[in-house]
């Protein structure tokens, strides 16, 4: 597997053939094969249909108008006029058959994406840059949409035509039929060359707007900053320049396609010219009757459009193939932390035994190891304390209980089963976490504290309850939450802004332990859980916090004393290891690090102020 | 909008979507989408000029096509009979000669209308992007990312989409129509009046298809723009995603927004379905009709048959396009409806505007801080006053503490100093200017505001740290991390300095972002300084070591520290307590902390949380 996201810029990386990268289209398709078959038979017959008008025309001139014999006109135009109505009608089926399947195509297809996306670890998210996800679930599946509902029938039906015409010119004579052939020689050579030249382009224009997608992003993200900074212009800057690169991109694309239609037009208009001049000399020679010169031609006129536009088609389908590409480039990375084959259940009621023996861990990628052996117990009902200085890998230890990476040694126990054994649900149920930087959505307070109810879907096997606004409050309640969210104007139901941007830091750090405590899950693990907090507010966390974690296993990342001081006992992770355990006061007297790393109380300051 | 939709998304006061487009509405919409069109092609009126040439010389060379190969059948046939071969073969020649040049004039057409195109695309996105950074926090927290990358995204591919293949499209099309009008008219008027009949079935066509497939575009571009706020919000908050199961309820939720989006498209593609269907019905009667009124005519010796071939050729060519133009018009609408968005976010004031005659600020900065009878509440919200009338006055280079409970009105205190927004009433001064009459630029290298959430942008640890400054040499940059403490770490990353710090520095702890966001601040080394719970994630020996640095880096520079841990508080010489958004009490901290009262009780709790 390789999380490795594709870098900038790689035009040659992969020549995948066009036809190749399409096919793998073929799943989505399937499904709706009978309307998109239904809807290319609709556009050959009306194409067809249309060919026919020509020939009727040529009855037409050739006989009753030839002749001056009106009788027989009236009903060769009522022909005409028939073809012309069924070809419209087909038309119009065409489109019709096509408007519902290709857009279930397109949000199937990107509702497989963002599931996958959401199975892939936290690993692939840190190494892919989100623009570039953004933009493979939304402008290149319309890419694909466009292509399966008009370019890609178009390809096919205008080459069928194509042929057609060609074997209505054979069958109309002989000759006129091989100028034609003639051409179509240099003209695939020249379109060809064309094309791979363009979907090289065309890979590589997908990519810098995923690029620029990533810019705009990030300044819509990190606003506080830029603006904060002042750099909202050398942002600008930034993203101007990525979005230079994608105009150059473009241009080339653009000289591409009017090179490619130059050809595509100049080629047909030659090949009329010289079957005017053969069809004028045959008629002279008395080879052909006038009508089937004038047929003739109109046959090629007709043709004139599908021909020229077989150059945009081909340009939509290199499109459409990059972004195929790109697509199972995403969904072609396996997950990595999946379930297991045969997962084992957990205890229940879930004691909460939390063991882990030597563990090790690095960032994928990365040969330094964060975790160089740690072993930990933590009893069930215990809350373990973790501190160590900042960048010790606290955070990354606390990812490793719910499996948002695993240990790349050793292993995670609870209740005496290795993590990696247990259902991921089951595993992520009976985990909660609150995560330092409170993650909030654009959605109501409800929503963001229930993140996980199953709501709609009555319940998953794991959690059948379905939350109450009560159980929210509760969990509100505990997190000191209730007042803050009880005065805002619709209650729980308002939307918070993204992020929660409208709240205090310490008011969306509630919202994010409210959300872990909802449930009351066996096991919780906190991330500095109080570090946003005034000293009023943390005492009134504290308090309920207690009651809470009475009968929980909980391990609390702290950095001060009085978060500490919930725990029952210490664990002081340093250089990869934990090389204390006790409690607070006992690893005060004993340790210096510990002293040094939690203690307040400097002397410097005391002195300071005397 | 299924119920359970609106049900997750919560109520929020300003109604942001106007996707419920009344009619008045959608015309000031439509207003404004064309006055940001006539706005940006102005400056290319030239190119757009020869391109309209291009395409004038282009249509004409291809109407000349037909007319040839009447002549070819008409004359050169006849005279060919003869013996004569000349007529024809100047015709044919003609003919090829023909396809020479429109096939070049087209070359030429598109790539100087791509041209053109890309241009005004990369205006658009300077535009939106570059406004966007001056739209106040105020916008942003209630208009989300996601619909702003919507709009830099998802709607300029739609404008991408028109400038690619709809303009030339639809310019052709109307160029088509008027010359084949003409020549027809010249070539016999009695048909070409059965063909202008038809015209107007198709104008009635055109009306209806518009104002049809209008209202489904907006409806796209609404809920595209809500599918991507959900996708990038679901991809930033994947770990809690992951860790509360949200997998399922995100899919449904992706699902319904999949579902809204989807059927607005094919709604779209069912109205084209229709509009191209009696398009192409409304062409193949008038065919009909031309070749009965045409075949009577030539047997009755008034018109000639090359005439009629011509006519049935230019017809064909005239309804041919038309069909593939379908897709053109529908580009078209497509865009037209992202343009109305797009212009709405141009329009939007930038709330902390810039000031037209910008005051420059005394030199060198001293940093003294006024709040002259200041009053705010959000705009949004203007009934709730979250800070009461105040004034306070903050002498240069003092370091002034603000202490109190969560939402006492600290941050937004920060805030109007750091003129993130204006306040409602009153001024804020810095060296006795109205911060509303500095410029940007200038209010930016003197005052610097770090809030606790450290973003990492895309890059390199020293890209983000040179955030602060970014002419800042690499020496600089070492220096800056060195002085708040983050060298260590930074230097055991693989690369060093270099490492990439990977999707919003999910490489680093949250501690150790907040070191290089710190070390921007010292980079900066703006007059004054904000800080707003920039050291609530470090552990308490760095925390003392970045106080240290700032201590010294920053001596003599003006600060307002808002932090919850009180050691950090008491390295200030004034201590403001705020509660419910007034100051209620101020004082050095010894003061407070003789005195008795608020800021006393906060530090004797504070001290037996120690122990």
């Amino acid at each position: 597997m390789s999380t490795e996201p594709p870098s900038g810029s790689r035009p040659d990386a992969k020549a995948t053939a066009t036809i190749a990268a399409l096919r793998r289209l073929g799943p989505y398709i399937a499904p709706h094969r009978v309307p998109l078959v239904g809807s290319g038979v609709a556009a050959l017959v009306a194409t067809l249909s249309g060919l026919a008008v020509p020939l009727w025309t040529r009855s037409i001139v050739d006989g009753p108008i030839a002749h001056g014999d009106l009788a027989g006109l009236p009903w060769l135009v009522l022909g005409v006029l028939a073809f012309g109505l069924v070809e419209a009608g087909l038309i119009f089926l065409r489109r019709l058959l096509v408007a519902r399947p290709s857009n279930r195509i397109e949000a199937a297809m990107r509702a497989d994406l963002f599931a996958h996306l959401q199975r892939l670890p936290v690993a692939f998210h840190d190494r892919w840059a989100s623009g570039q996800l953004l933009s493979r679930a939304t402008s290149d599946l319309t890419t694909i949409r466009w292509f399966v509902a008009f370019s890609g029938i178009f390809l096919v039906v205008n080459g069928v035509t194509l042929l057609v015409g060609i074997g209505v010119l054979v069958w109309l004579s002989p000759w006129l039929g091989l100028v034609v052939a003639v051409t179509a020689v240099p003209l695939t050579v020249l379109t060809l060359t064309l094309e791979r030249r363009y979907s090289r382009e065309a890979r590589r224009a997908q990519d810098q707007a995923g690029d620029m997608a990533t810019i705009v992003e990030e300044s819509a993200l990190g606003i506080r900053v830029l603006k904060s900074l002042g750099r909202g212009r050398t942002l600008t800057t930034r993203f101007m320049a990525e979005a230079r690169a994608l105009r150059g991109t473009e241009l080339l694309k653009v000289q591409l396609l009017a090179v490619l239609w130059a050809v595509l037009i100049l080629l047909p208009e030659i090949a009329i010219a010289v079957i005017l001049g053969v069809g004028a000399y045959g008629v002279a020679q008395g080879m052909l009757t006038l009508g089937t010169l004038v047929a003739a031609v109109s046959v090629l006129t007709y043709l004139y459009w599908p021909i020229a536009s077989i150059g945009y088609l081909l340009a939509e389908a290199s499109n459409a193939a990059a972004a195929t590409t790109r697509y199972w480039e995403v969904l072609d990375v396996e997950p990595t932390i999946v379930d297991p084959a045969s997962p084992q259940a957990l205890a229940t009621p879930v004691r909460g035994e939390l063991v882990l023996r030597d563990v090790h861990f690095a960032y994928p990628g990365s040969d330094r190891e964060i975790l160089r052996g740690v072993d930990l117990t933590i009893r069930p009902g215990e809350t373990m304390a973790l501190v160590g200085a900042t960048g010790s890998g606290k955070t990354t230890l606390t990812a490793l209980i719910p499996r948002l990476y695993d240990v790349t040694g050793g292993a995670v126990l609870l209740d005496g089963v290795d993590v990696r054994d247990v259902g991921l649900v089951d595993l992520r149920t009976a985990v909660a976490t609150a995560f330092e930087d409170p993650v909030l959505i654009s959605a109501s307070v409800r929503e963001n504290v229930a993140l996980g109810v199953p709501q709609a879907t009555g319940g998953s096997p794991a959690g059948p309850r379905i939350y109450t606004d009560e159980d929210v409050w509760g969990a509100l309640r505990i997190a000191s939450a209730d007042g803050f969210v009880a005065a805002l104007p619709w209650g729980l139901d308002t939307r918070i802004g993204e992020q929660g941007m409208s709240l205090s830091g310490g008011q969306r750090q509630r919202l994010a332990l409210a959300r872990a405590v909802l449930g009351r899950p066996p096991v919780l693990v906190l991330d500095d859980p109080l570090s946003a907090l005034d000293v009023h507010t943390e005492a009134e966390v504290e308090g309920a916090l207690r009651r809470v974690l009475g009968g929980v296993t909980a391990l609390v990342v702290a950095h001060r004393p009085s978060t500490v001081q919930l725990a029952d006992r210490v664990a002081m992770l340093q250089d990869g290891r934990i090389t204390a355990v006790g409690d607070h006061s006992e690893l005060l007297a004993t340790d210096p690090a510990y002293r040094a790393l939690v203690s307040s109380l400097d002397d410097e300051r005391e002195e300071v102020r005397s | 909008m299924t119920a359970a939709e609106t049900d997750w998304r919560g109520i929020s006061g300003d109604d942001e979507e106007a996707d419920v487009v009344s009619t008045s509405a959608g015309l000031k919409l439509q207003q404004r989408a064309r006055a940001l069109v006539a706005d940006l092609v102005r400056p290319h009126r030239r190119p757009v000029f020869w391109a309209i040439v291009l395409l004038v010389a282009e249509n004409a060379i291809m109407l000349a096509g037909p007319l040839l190969v009447a002549t070819a059948i008409d004359t050169g046939v006849p005279a060919a009979l003869r013996g004569d071969l000349g007529p024809l073969a100047w015709t044919i020649g003609g003919y090829a000669a023909t396809g020479i040049g429109t096939a070049v004039l087209r070359a030429a057409f598109l790539a100087l209308s791509g041209r053109i195109g890309q241009d005004l695309l990369l205006e658009v996105r300077r535009r939106i992007f570059a406004h966007g950074q001056r739209l106040s926090l105020d916008f942003h927290e209630s208009y989300t990312s996601g619909r702003l990358i919507s709009r830099l995204t998802s709607d300029l591919d739609s404008l991408n989409d028109l400038l690619e293949k709809g303009l030339d499209g639809l310019l052709g099309a109307v160029l088509s129509l008027v010359g084949i009008s003409v020549l027809l008219i010249w070539l016999d008027p009695v048909m070409a009046a059965i063909v202008l009949l038809g015209f107007v079935p198709l104008v009635f066509l055109t009306r209806w298809f518009q104002r049809r497939s209008r209202a489904s575009y907006r409806l796209t571009r609404t809920t595209v723009a809500r599918l991507i706020v959900h996708f990038v919000e679901s991809m930033n908050g994947i770990r809690a995603v992951a860790a509360f199961r949200r997998e399922r309820r995100n899919e449904q939720i992706m699902d319904d927004l999949s579902v809204a989006y989807r059927d607005a498209n094919a709604d779209a593609f069912v109205t084209v379905a229709w509009y191209v269907g009696w398009l192409r019905a409304v062409g193949n009667v008038t065919l009909a009709v031309v070749l009965l009124v045409g075949g009577l005519r030539v047997v009755g010796g008034d018109l000639e048959l090359g005439a009629l071939t011509a006519f049935l050729l230019y017809l064909r060519r005239f309804y041919d396009p038309l069909d593939d133009l379908a897709q053109f018009f529908n580009a078209y609408q497509s865009a037209a409806a992202a343009l109305e968005k797009i212009a709405s976010v141009l329009d939007t004031p930038a709330g902390v505007p810039e000031p037209t005659a910008p005051v420059d600020l005394p030199s060198p900065v001293r940093g003294r801080l006024d709040f002259d009878e200041v009053r705010f509440a959000y705009a949004r919200a203007a009934s709730r006053e979250i800070l009461p009338r105040f004034s306070l006055h903050v002498p240069a280079g003092q370091t002034v503490a603000l202490v109190g409970a969560t939402g006492a009105g600290k941050s937004t205190l920060a805030k109007l100093a750091a003129r993130f927004y204006d306040p409602t009433e009153g001024a804020v001064r810095l060296d006795g200017v109205d911060l509303r009459d500095v410029a940007d630029a200038d209010l930016r290298s003197t005052l610097v505001m770090i809030t606790q959430e450290a973003f990492l942008f895309s890059g390199s640890v020293a890209d983000n740290v040179a955030m602060g400054r970014p002419s800042a040499s690499r020496e600089e940059v070492i220096a800056a991390a060195t002085a708040v403490g983050a060298r260590g770490f930074v230097e055991a990353l693989p690369d060093g300095f270099d490492t990439d710090v990977r999707k919003r520095g999910g490489r680093l702890s949250a501690g150790q972002r907040q070191l290089v966001s710190l070390a921007r601040v010292v980079l900066a080394d703006p007059a004054v300084v904000l800080l707003d719970e920039a050291t609530s994630s470090l552990d308490v020996p760095s925390e003392r070591a970045v106080q240290a640095a700032l201590e010294t880096v920053l001596a003599g520079r003006t600060a307002l520290i808002i932090a919850h841990r009180l050691s950090t508080v008491l390295i200030a010489d004034r201590v403001l307590v705020m509660s419910d958004g007034a100051v209620v009490q101020d004082g050095s901290p010894d003061e407070l902390l003789a005195g008795g009262g608020e800021f006393a009780d906060l530090h004797a709790a504070w001290r037996a949380s120690l122990a």
